[in-house]
């Protein structure tokens, strides 16, 4: 080594290169401070506030809930990896997000041991088994949703809670005492029509006021439009994701509904259709799972688009009152497809030839 | 009321600038170094400033027998061990028109040709001089001549004969890129100041303080394409080069009907690619695997029009270059004009050594520069700089799985998908990535690898792919002659 820098004045500055380990690698030598877990945590703050909201709606046992979905996604993956001999990467975050995106897509009113399957199903089935964050077909969080819809159905439709509009949250402390079992604002209308909806609410201002702060039954996480917006407008402003595949959902869930919602032709509910059920929190934070959705923009509305109908289709005409959550489900596998059909415009393809 | 600078369109990132270390220290001169190993072979590369960066046609690597004008070899040395050679002779020409002569870069005593490592292509032949202590006083006086009265083929043989190629990375020779063929229409000149590595003041340093030489070596490019119009394309981070360069203009006239714009572009990486630069001065647009001729433009760099200058108007050969010289790991940083030639770590120890908590050396830029692993490598004609980076400036975390963000498809300025690249090479299926049409297109600045969030080295798995394609072509001929023969 003291050969190869024979030409050095004096031994230091040689001692000093050799006393550092020199790193080589493959430009770029400087990396944007953008991290996955970075990524990751930043949607798990933007989905805080309507978790802290449900627990004034639908009582404390919405936060219990919650935390034993997102106990049960980490150790499921944490287990699973350590048994398969990989790394364990609950420190990525995305378990987490797992977690409170199955917990805020189930009823408040079930058992408190509920999201266990579910999580299993998750995290083991649909992700770790599938080869692990980035190698999965399917958005986790809806497969467990739609696991345990399937083995629980009667918890899974009907456990609802009517909201508390006192903020007498902490009378609550003993979950279940005031719980009043409810319907669904989307079971109403589908089963009832839009005439016992108004009844339940009031009138029709006061529905839209009540969808879209949060205050209705409905799932623990999807309830506060407005609070799913801050959140989801924020990652878009961050520029984690684009506004292309929530506002094609939205928009299409809203047009269809219009068109073919009503008694008649366009005369259907757009804004109803858009803040109730699950259509914010499913357009802004689970159809924009990178993993399981298109990277080129146009795909992005196409698949927005997809969601958007299938939607529709499953409320107006299928066997259940909400339809987000398998509208996405069936898109997912179709992501690659449309990847290969909407690919980035090359460079020179605006070259005059 | 300013105009909006100028940019281009699709992709580009904007990586932290960290060009306040060097951009306001003026150009200092290095004392001659011990020794210089002057590589034969001086334009190798990857791009920046030509428009078919990868897999330039090099002649085949020159034979490493010492001799005169060896028969048979693509290079010609035209020195002997212990001859003794002044700064500026010439000591060796490419026989392929696709060539630079090389010239002494010190005076001293030719000492023979080794294999030194190069920062791009590992070892290489070189010639090593060994400065004469007492040569430094003896420097070549160069006569000024005005070289309005030299002819085109003059003005083009003086070029050649200073050994100027491009500057700003790839290193082509100058005079065959100015050497259009006949036939080919051009209207453009574009001078790239844009300087669009982070880091890298050595350009800016030079529009600064030779503005004029600039416009003057402009105009020359000028005449000998035979068109009028020049833009010289400078990010607006350098309000004190656009400044200069404007008053140099103006200064110069327009008596000779040669019109010099300076264009202002907006601060993106990388705004100093050539088709980049192109795109955003002129909205024209290289059809995939042309030339940049082909849209009547003609890309240098401002540096290299520095040094056309000097040839044609001084003879002065290119024997010195401005480094910039910076990271947060040396003990001064400095925009230090230095021999071809002259060792990293010599320039090391005249800056005052290594400090800090040292972690990667590149040569040349961040975003397309070379890791090195020892200061035991000469600077060549193409070496904007040498970064002394700590680990504080490098990101050395481990990559992970591809999450699919399409962060790097937003960044490719090309339009290309250097995740799906990425996947088929860790899946071993690089041979099958042609279709994905990059080996023309990707230019390797990094802006994918740059972005991802899970640090995937995607440049590396570009080159990865490249290879297994090129590897796949062989074994197919390999079989297709096989099957002939039988």
């Amino acid at each position: 080594m003291m050969s190869k820098h024979r030409h050095f004045a004096g031994e230091k500055p040689c001692q000093e290169l050799a006393g550092h380990r020199m790193l080589v690698s493959v430009s770029p030598h400087v990396r944007d401070d953008t991290t996955v877990a970075r990524i990751m945590w930043t949607v798990v703050g933007c989905l805080m506030p309507p978790l802290v909201l449900s627990v004034f709606i639908f009582g404390l046992r919405t936060l219990i809930i919650t935390a034993v979905s997102v106990a049960a996604c980490t150790a499921t993956e944490a287990l699973s990896e350590k048994l398969l001999g990989r790394p364990v990467t609950i420190r990525d975050g995305s378990a987490v997000i797992t977690g409170l995106l199955l917990a805020y897509v189930i009823p408040p009113g079930v058992p408190l041991w509920m999201p266990i399957p579910g999580a299993v199903m998750a995290i083991f089935v649909t992700k770790v088994l599938m080869g692990g964050l980035g190698f999965n077909i399917f958005n986790p969080a809806l497969i467990g949703r739609a696991f345990l819809v399937a083995t629980y159905p009667v918890a899974m439709t009907t456990a609802w809670l009517e909201p508390i509009r006192d903020w007498g949250v902490l009378r609550l402390m003993d979950p279940g005492v005031d719980a009043v079992s409810s319907a669904t604002p989307l079971y109403v209308l589908k089963h009832y029509g839009m005439a016992a909806l108004l009844e339940q609410f009031g009138s029709r201002v006061s529905v839209y006021t009540d969808f879209f702060t949060g205050v209705m039954p409905g799932c623990i996480g999807e309830t506060s439009a407005l609070l799913l917006l801050i959140g989801g407008l924020f990652l878009i402003y961050k520029r984690l994701i684009n506004w292309h595949i929530p506002a094609s959902v939205i928009f299409t869930t809203g047009v269809l509904t219009w068109i073919f919602g009503g008694e008649r032709l366009f005369t259907g509910d757009p804004i109803l259709a858009v803040l109730s059920g699950g259509v914010i929190l499913g357009a802004f934070f689970m159809a924009t799972d990178y993993v399981t959705s298109p990277n080129v923009r146009s795909g992005q509305i196409f698949f927005g688009i997809g969601v958007g109908a299938l939607t529709v289709l499953i409320r107006l005409k299928g066997g259940y009152p909400e339809g987000v959550c398998y509208a996405i489900l069936l898109m997912n596998p179709l992501t690659p497809a449309i990847d290969q059909w909407f690919r980035p415009k090359r460079f020179s393809q605006g070259a005059v030839q | 009321m300013t105009a909006k600078p100028a940019t281009f369109p699709k992709g580009g990132v904007h990586p932290r600038e960290n060009k306040e270390l060097t951009n306001t220290l003026p150009i200092e001169k290095m004392p001659y170094p011990t020794k210089v190993s002057l590589f034969l072979k001086q334009h190798v590369g990857a791009p920046c400033e030509v428009s078919v960066p990868h897999r330039n046609q090099e002649p085949a690597e020159p034979d490493i027998l010492f001799a005169h004008g060896h028969a048979g070899s693509l290079f010609r040395l035209l020195v002997d061990k212990k001859d003794r050679v002044r700064e500026g002779d010439r000591v060796g020409e490419m026989g392929s028109r696709l060539g630079a002569a090389l010239h002494a870069s010190v005076s001293g005593t030719v000492d023979g040709v080794e294999k030194v490592e190069h920062p791009q292509t590992g070892k290489a032949p070189a010639l090593i001089i060994r400065t004469d202590p007492e040569a430094e006083s003896m420097k070549p006086e160069y006569t000024l001549v005005d070289w309005r009265d030299l002819s085109r083929g003059e003005i083009l043989e003086r070029i050649a004969a200073a050994g100027i190629v491009g500057l700003g990375g790839a290193g082509f020779p100058a005079d065959v890129k100015l050497n259009v063929k006949n036939g080919v229409k051009l209207d453009t000149l574009i001078l790239n100041g844009a300087e669009c590595e982070p880091y890298i003041t050595c350009d800016h340093r030079v529009m600064v303080e030779s503005s004029r030489e600039i416009v003057e070596g402009a105009k020359i490019l000028l005449t000998v394409l035979g068109i009028t119009h020049c833009a010289i394309g400078v990010e607006d981070n350098k309000p004190d080069a656009i400044e200069a360069l404007n008053e140099a203009v103006s200064r110069s006239g327009r008596e000779d009907g040669l019109t010099v714009d300076v264009r202002p572009l907006a601060v993106k990486y990388p705004q100093g690619s050539a088709d980049q630069i192109m795109q955003s001065i002129t909205g024209r647009v290289r059809p995939s695997g042309q030339r940049s001729s082909s849209i009547g433009i003609i890309v240098q760099n401002v540096y290299t029009t520095r040094k056309v200058y000097d040839a044609v108007a001084m003879g002065k050969p290119l024997v010195e270059r401005v480094i910039t010289v910076t990271g947060r790991g040396i003990a001064r940083q400095a925009n230090l004009c230095v021999k071809i030639g002259t060792h990293l770590s010599e320039i090391a120890d005249y800056l005052g050594g290594i400090r800090g908590d040292l972690c990667k050396v590149v040569v040349g830029g961040p975003m397309m520069g070379f890791a090195v692993s020892d200061l035991d490598v000469p600077v060549t004609k193409t070496t904007p700089g040498v970064l002394f980076l700590t680990s504080d400036e490098v990101n050395a975390q481990a990559y992970g799985p591809c999450i699919r963000c399409g962060f790097c498809l937003d960044a490719c300025p090309m339009g290309l998908e250097p995740n799906l690249i990425g996947l088929y090479v860790e899946a071993g299926k690089g041979a099958e990535t042609e279709s994905f049409g990059f080996l023309d297109d990707c230019f390797e600045c990094g802006s994918c690898a740059y972005v991802c969030p899970a640090k995937r080295p995607l440049v590396q798995f570009i080159r990865l792919a490249r290879l297994e394609i090129e590897q796949a072509r062989k074994l197919k001929e390999a079989r297709k002659q096989k099957g002939q023969s039988e």
